[in-house]
C-alpha cells in the first residue's frame, strides 16, 4: 500500500530511570515477561506490516534490540535497525534516517504503544482525505491501580498537569489546535478559528504518537525546520499551525511530479477534470478557504491535518512513565489481555511450595520457584526466580532472576532483574533497579533503589 | 389530446404504474423539434410485457464481468511459486558480514543467519541535531520465505482442508486408489472407535474389539494425514497469494444481485471484502436492493487497509471515497475510478507465464467488484468498465508489455477527454441556444453539466435567473448554488416541496441525468421525476443533459427493480439540529421502515428533449443512438 512504517523505538528513557539501564534499554523493558517492543511488533505484523525499519538510540542499545529481533522475529518481519545518537529527539531521530525513506507515506509509530488499535485505519483516514499529516488520538487511560490504595488519588493528582489540550473540527475529522501542556493560555490561530466557524476543544484526549506522514512534507520540515527536536511538540503543532498558510514548498513537490506525468493530456483538460472532481465532493473548510471570493482557483495553499480518534473500546497506552507501567502490567494480565501475543504463553508451571496461592491476573515465568505459604496477587513474577517462604507480592513486577527471602512484603513495586532481596524487607511503591542488594529487614517506602553509577 | 398515451392509462388497468403518471397530460406546446413516434415502445400492453422482462433476462447489466480463466491456473501457480526465491534473495542481498571487533556481541545472533549487524564508525560522530548524521540500517531479520506463503502452511493444512473444498477437491484427483482405500478405512476405523469411546463403559469386550480395530487403522492413518498434509500445503502453497483474488473474482457477484434470496445473499456475504452487515428493517418493496447499516462498513474497510495486498493504494482510496461519499455525481465517480484504474496499469507488470491480456482483466474485475462492494456502480461506470476490458482484449498479442500499458493508459487519457470532458462542451454548445434572454431556468440537484451551462450561458452575456431546487438529506444543491452565486448569477433557491408554486415562472427545466435509457427513461437523482412531471403540468419544456456515454440499453418501466438505497439515517436525523430526534429509538422498531432511494425513473413522456454529444434529440431517438454509438465508438 506504498507505506513505510518507521518504529521510533527509543533507548534509555529518563521517565523510567531505575527500570531501564545499559543493559535493558526501554524496548526490550518486560511487560508481563514479554519486551514491549514485541507488543507493537506483532501488532504490526497482524496488519501485514511486515518491512519495517526500527530506530534505536543508542549504539548498544541498538544491538541488544537488534539481537533480539532477530531472535524472535526471524522468518516472519523483515526488520532493519538504525542506530542514532541520543538525545536527537523523535524529529531528529527520523531526520537520520530521512535518506531512506522513500514511499509516498510514512508511518511513524512509537517503540513503547501497547494498543489494539489497528495501524490500517490510521493509514486510510490519511488516505481517504489525502492529509499532510495524520495522528492518532485515544482517550486517557485510567491510571493507578484498580483497588483505590493510598497511592491511586496522589498519582491521579500528580497526572493533572499531562493533558492534551486538542481542537477538532465538528465533524471529528481534523485537527485544529495541539497543546501538549496545559499552559495559562492558549493561543488559537484567528484564520482557522474564522475558516472553521466552530471548533471543538478536548482534553481527554491523548496523543497515542502514532502518525501517518506524507513524505514530501516530512522531509519538506524536517530539512527546513532543522531546530525541530520532537515530533509531538515540534512539527505537529507546527503542521497544524500552517495548515491553511501552508508555504508552497510544502505542496510543490507533489505538483510538480503530476505535470511532469500528465504532459500527454492538455493542461486545460486536467483543470477540466480536477474541477468536477472537487466540484462532486462537500469541501472541507480547506477548500473554502483556499477559494478566492470570485470562485476562481485557489491561491492559498493549504495541507490537511486529520485525525483517527480510537475507539473508547479499544486499548491505547503509552509506557512512559513508571506509573505507565504498572498500569500496562495490570491490564495486559487483567481486561486487555488479548494483546498478548500468542507465543507469550507461559512454559511449564513454576513449582509453588504448599499453601501457596496465586490469584487471578497473575503471570508466572518459567523456571520460578516459590516457597511455602506465599501469596501472589495482580503481579507479574519473571523467569527463575526464586522466593522463599511467607512472601506477599500484590500489585507488583517481578522481573527475571529474582531472589527474594523468607518474610519478605512487596506492594506496588516493580523489582528488576538479578535483585536480591534478604529476609523480612518490605517495599511499598518502590523501583529497585537491576542487581541491587536490598538488606534483611529493611523497610522503603515510596522510594527508587538503584546501584550507583560507577 | 395524444391518443397513444390516453390509450395506455385507460384502457390498460393491468399495467402497474410507478413513478409518475398524470392522468391526462395535456399536449406540450414547446418550439422544440418534433416528437418521434417511439418505435420500441408501442402501446399495446403486451408488448409492455416484453419489455418488461427485458432488463433482468437478456440485457446485459453494464457492469457484467467476464467468468475468470481458470484454464491455466495450476501452471501459473506454479510459475509463481518458481519465481519466489529471487525476491527473498534479494533481500539476504542488502546484509553485511560481522566487522571483527564486534564479534562478541554478534556471536548473539542464532548461527547460520545471513544476517548481522554492520557497525559503521560514520554513524555516530556529531550529536547536534542539525547536522545529524545520515544513520546506517541493519537488517536484523529477514523473511525467508515469499509473502503470502506463512510458514504454518504445514500446520495449517487440516484448517485449510476444511475451508476450501476447491483444495480438498485437487486432492481427491491427486490421490491413487490405495491411497484413497487406506483413508477411507482410516476414517471407518475412526468412527468406530468414537461409537467405543461411548460406550467404552458398558462393555469391555467392545473395547478389545476395536482396539483391534483402530491398530490397523493407526498405522494407515499417519502415512494418509501425512499424504494430505503435504498435498494440502503443497497446492496452498501453489495458489499463494493470487488464490484469494482469483476466488473473488470468480466468485464477483453479480451486480444485479436479487438481495432478498438469502443463500445467495450468504454467498456473496462470504467472499466480500467490505464486512457489511444487513439493515433489519427493510421497506418491503425494495428487499431486493442491497441495504446496509450504514457506519460499520468504513471501520472495518479502513482496519484491513494493510491487509487487502492485491488491491492497488489508488484504487483502494478510491473505494474509501465512494464509500464515505467523499465523491459523488457520475462523471467525477467515473474519472476518478479511471485515473485509478490508470495508476493501477501504470504499476502493473504481467506476472510470468501469463498473458497480460488476461491477467489484466482479471485484476480490473478484481477491482471492479471491491469497488461495487463499496458502493454500486453507476451506469456510467459500467459503460466505461466495458469500454476499457474491451480495449484490454483487443489489444494485439504482438505488443509488448510497455507498450501495452502506455497504450491503455492513453486510451484512459482518450476517454476521460472525449466521451465526458468533450462531450460536454459540445452539450453546452448545443444547450446555450435554448437559452434566450430574459429566460427562468430551473435545475434540480447539482449536475456538473447543467452548471457548466448556466456558467457558459452567463458568460456569453445572456440575461437570465436560475431557480435552484434542492432536496433532503444531501443538499446538493446548495454547493451548485454556492458557485452560481459566486459567479454572478441571479439565483432562487428552493426545496422541491415547493417546487409546483415556482414553477408558474419557469421558462426551462435543464436536468441531469445518471443515465438515460433505450426507452426513454431517464435514471437520475431520485426528485427529478417529481420536478419533470410538475414541469409538464405546467407546460414546461424539460431538457435532459446527458453525455451518450451514459446510455444504455436497458429498458426500465419503473424504478423499483433497480436503484440504490442511502442510509435510512440521514432522513431520520437532521444533521446539525440534535433537538430534531422525534424518531431517536424509533429506528430499530420492527413496524417502522425507513426508504432512503437514490435514483428514480423519469418516463420519456416528461422529458422534451435529450440533449447529448450527438445534438439534440427527443427521448424516443435514443435507441438510435445507443445502437450507432456503440457500434462506432465503443467498440471499436
Amino acid at each position: 500500500m506504498d507505506f513505510q512504517v518507521v518504529v521510533l523505538a527509543g533507548g534509555n528513557s529518563k521517565n523510567l530511570t531505575p527500570l531501564v539501564s545499559k543493559e535493558l534499554p526501554k524496548p526490550l523493558l518486560p511487560v508481563a515477561n514479554c519486551p514491549v517492543l514485541n507488543y507493537v511488533l506483532h501488532q504490526l505484523e497482524q496488519s501485514n506490516l511486515k518491512d519495517l525499519i526500527v530506530v534505536v538510540e543508542g549504539e548498544d542499545a541498538a544491538l541488544l534490540v537488534g539481537a533480539w529481533i532477530s531472535g524472535t522475529f526471524i522468518d516472519r518481519l523483515h526488520v532493519e535497525i538504525a542506530a542514532v545518537p541520543e538525545d536527537i529527539g523523535t524529529a531528529g531521530a527520523l531526520r537520520a534516517i530521512s535518506h531512506h525513506l522513500t514511499a509516498k507515506d510514512i508511518l511513524v509509530v512509537s517503540g513503547d504503544l501497547v494498543s489494539d488499535v489497528p495501524p490500517g485505519a490510521l493509514a486510510a483516514t490519511h488516505r481517504r482525505h489525502d492529509a499532510a499529516v495524520t495522528t492518532m488520538l485515544c482517550s486517557i487511560p485510567v491510571s493507578g491501580p484498580l483497588e483505590s490504595g493510598s497511592s491511586g488519588g496522589k498519582d491521579k493528582a500528580k497526572k493533572l498537569g499531562r493533558y492534551n489540550i486538542i481542537g477538532l473540527d465538528p465533524s471529528k475529522q481534523f485537527l485544529l489546535h495541539i497543546a501538549t501542556e496545559i499552559e495559562k493560555d492558549a493561543r488559537i490561530s484567528k484564520r482557522i478559528l474564522h475558516a472553521v466557524g466552530q471548533m471543538e476543544m478536548r482534553s481527554d484526549l491523548m496523543d497515542a504518537h502514532m502518525y501517518a506522514f506524507k513524505r514530501s512534507v516530512l522531509q519538506e520540515v524536517l530539512d527546513v525546520k532543522d531546530t525541530f527536536q520532537s515530533l509531538k511538540e515540534d512539527v505537529l503543532p507546527y503542521l497544524v499551525r500552517s495548515q491553511l498558510k501552508s508555504e508552497a514548498l510544502l505542496n510543490r513537490t507533489p505538483q510538480g511530479e503530476e505535470n511532469s506525468t500528465e504532459k500527454v493530456s492538455s493542461q486545460n483538460n486536467q483543470a477540466f477534470i480536477s474541477r468536477i472532481l472537487a466540484n462532486a465532493s462537500t469541501p472541507s473548510f480547506h477548500g473554502i478557504y483556499s477559494e478566492n471570493p470570485d470562485g476562481s482557483s485557489s491561491t492559498r495553499k493549504t495541507h490537511k491535518c486529520c485525525v483517527y480518534i480510537a475507539s473508547s473500546s479499544s486499548y491505547c497506552v503509552r509506557l512512559n512513565s513508571i506509573q505507565a507501567f504498572m498500569d500496562i502490567n495490570r491490564d495486559v494480565t487483567g481486561d486487555a489481555d488479548h494483546l498478548l501475543s500468542p507465543n507469550n504463553i507461559i512454559g511449564p508451571s513454576p513449582k509453588l511450595g504448599t499453601k501457596t496461592t496465586v490469584g487471578p491476573n497473575c503471570r508466572l515465568g518459567e523456571g520460578s520457584e516459590m516457597g511455602d505459604k506465599c501469596q501472589v496477587k495482580r503481579s507479574i513474577i519473571g523467569r527463575h526466580c526464586r522466593i522463599g517462604s511467607h512472601v506477599k507480592v500484590v500489585n507488583s513486577v517481578v522481573m527475571n532472576h529474582v531472589t527474594i527471602g523468607d518474610g519478605c512484603i512487596i506492594q506496588g513495586s516493580v523489582i528488576c532483574s538479578n535483585v536480591q532481596l534478604q529476609e523480612r524487607v518490605e517495599l511499598k511503591d518502590c523501583q529497585v533497579g537491576a542487581g541491587f542488594v536490598v538488606t534483611a529487614g529493611s523497610e522503603y517506602k515510596a522510594e527508587s533503589l538503584a546501584k550507583k553509577e560507577k | 389530446m395524444d391518443p397513444r398515451r390516453t390509450a395506455r392509462t385507460v384502457s390498460d388497468p393491468k399495467v402497474r404504474q410507478v413513478g409518475f403518471f398524470t392522468p391526462a397530460p395535456p399536449e406540450r406546446s414547446i418550439s422544440d423539434p418534433p416528437r418521434f413516434q417511439d418505435p420500441i415502445q408501442p402501446p399495446s400492453p403486451s408488448s409492455t410485457q416484453v419489455n418488461d422482462q427485458s432488463p433482468s433476462g437478456n440485457s446485459l447489466s453494464p457492469v457484467m464481468i467476464p467468468p475468470a480463466h481458470h484454464h491455466s491456473d495450476n501452471f501459473l501457480r506454479t510459475a509463481l511459486q518458481a519465481t519466489s526465491p529471487p525476491k527473498a534473495f534479494s533481500y539476504s542481498a542488502k546484509t553485511v558480514t560481522i566487522p571483527p571487533e564486534n564479534e562478541d556481541v554478534a556471536s548473539s545472533f542464532s548461527p547460520g543467519r545471513k544476517v548481522v549487524s554492520a557497525k559503521s564508525p560514520s554513524s555516530f560522530p556529531g550529536v547536534k541535531a542539525s547536522s545529524v548524521p545520515a544513520s546506517e540500517l541493519t537488517t536484523v531479520s529477514v523473511v525467508n520465505l515469499p509473502p503470502g506463503i506463512s510458514e504454518k502452511a504445514g500446520g495449517a493444512s487440516v484448517e485449510v482442508q476444511n475451508d476450501r473444498p476447491v483444495s480438498a477437491k485437487t486432492l481427491k484427483e491427486k490421490t491413487s486408489k490405495a491411497e484413497r482405500r487406506a483413508l477411507q478405512e482410516a476414517q471407518r476405523a475412526a468412527k468406530a472407535a468414537a461409537k467405543a469411546e461411548g460406550t467404552k463403559a458398558s462393555s469391555a469386550a467392545s473395547k478389545v474389539v476395536t482396539s483391534a480395530n483402530t491398530k490397523p487403522s493407526k498405522a494407515t492413518k499417519p502415512s494418509s494425514q501425512k499424504n494430505d498434509g503435504s498435498q494440502v500445503a503443497a497446492s496452498e502453497k501453489k495458489g499463494g497469494d493470487r488464490a484469494p483474488e482469483k476466488d473473488r473474482k470468480k466468485d464477483a457477484p453479480h451486480p444485479r444481485m436479487q438481495y432478498d434470496d438469502k443463500s445467495r445473499v450468504e454467498k456473496a456475504k462470504k467472499r466480500a471484502v467490505v464486512k457489511q452487515t444487513e439493515a433489519r428493517n427493510r421497506v418491503e418493496l425494495f428487499r431486493h436492493l442491497p441495504q446496509y447499516e450504514h457506519g460499520t462498513q468504513l471501520p472495518d474497510l479502513e482496519t484491513k487497509f494493510f491487509e487487502l495486498d492485491p488491491m492497488h493504494p489508488a484504487v483502494y482510496k478510491v473505494g474509501l471515497q465512494y464509500l464515505s461519499g467523499d465523491i459523488r455525481g457520475g462523471n467525477a465517480r467515473c474519472i476518478a475510478m479511471f485515473q485509478a484504474f490508470k495508476e493501477a496499469i501504470k504499476d502493473y507488470s504481467t506476472p510470468p507465464e501469463k498473458t497480460l491480456i488476461r491477467d489484466l482483466t482479471a485484476r480490473i474485475s478484481s477491482y471492479v467488484s471491491f469497488l461495487i462492494e463499496c458502493r454500486p456502480l453507476s451506469i456510467s461506470m459500467g459503460n466505461a468498465i466495458k469500454f476499457l476490458k474491451n480495449r484490454i482484449a483487443k489489444l494485439p498479442l504482438a505488443l509488448s508489455e510497455s507498450e501495452a500499458k502506455s497504450t491503455l493508459m492513453l486510451d484512459i487519457d482518450r476517454f476521460i477527454n472525449e466521451k465526458i470532458i468533450l462531450s460536454e462542451k459540445v452539450i453546452v454548445k448545443h444547450a446555450v441556444t435554448k437559452i434566450r434572454d430574459g429566460d427562468v431556468l430551473l435545475t434540480y440537484g447539482a449536475s456538473s453539466v447543467v452548471e457548466m451551462i448556466l456558467l457558459h450561458a452567463h458568460e456569453l452575456g445572456k440575461h437570465f435567473r436560475v431557480v435552484v431546487v434542492d432536496s433532503r438529506p444531501k443538499l446538493e444543491g446548495q454547493l451548485l448554488l454556492r458557485r452560481l452565486v459566486r459567479k454572478g448569477l441571479s439565483c432562487t433557491y428552493t426545496h422541491v416541496n415547493a417546487v409546483s408554486c415556482i414553477m408558474q415562472d419557469v421558462t426551462r427545466v435543464f436536468l441531469g441525468a445518471s443515465s438515460v435509457l433505450s426507452n426513454g427513461t431517464v435514471y437520475s437523482r431520485v426528485g427529478t421525476a417529481c420536478v419533470a412531471m410538475v414541469a409538464q403540468a405546467f407546460r414546461v419544456p424539460v431538457l435532459v443533459c446527458c453525455e451518450a456515454y451514459k446510455f444504455h440499453e436497458r429498458v426500465q418501466l419503473d424504478s423499483i427493480c433497480f436503484n440504490e438505497l442511502g442510509n435510512p439515517d440521514a432522513i431520520s436525523k437532521v444533521q446539525g439540529r440534535e433537538e430534531i430526534n422525534y424518531l431517536d429509538g424509533f429506528v430499530n422498531q420492527e413496524n417502522l421502515q425507513l426508504l432512503n432511494l437514490i435514483y428514480d425513473a423519469t418516463p420519456s413522456d416528461y422529458v422534451s428533449m435529450v440533449i447529448t454529444d450527438y445534438g439534440m434529440i427527443p427521448p424516443t431517438s435514443v435507441p438510435v443512438i445507443v445502437r450507432e454509438y456503440r457500434r462506432d465508438h465503443l467498440w471499436s
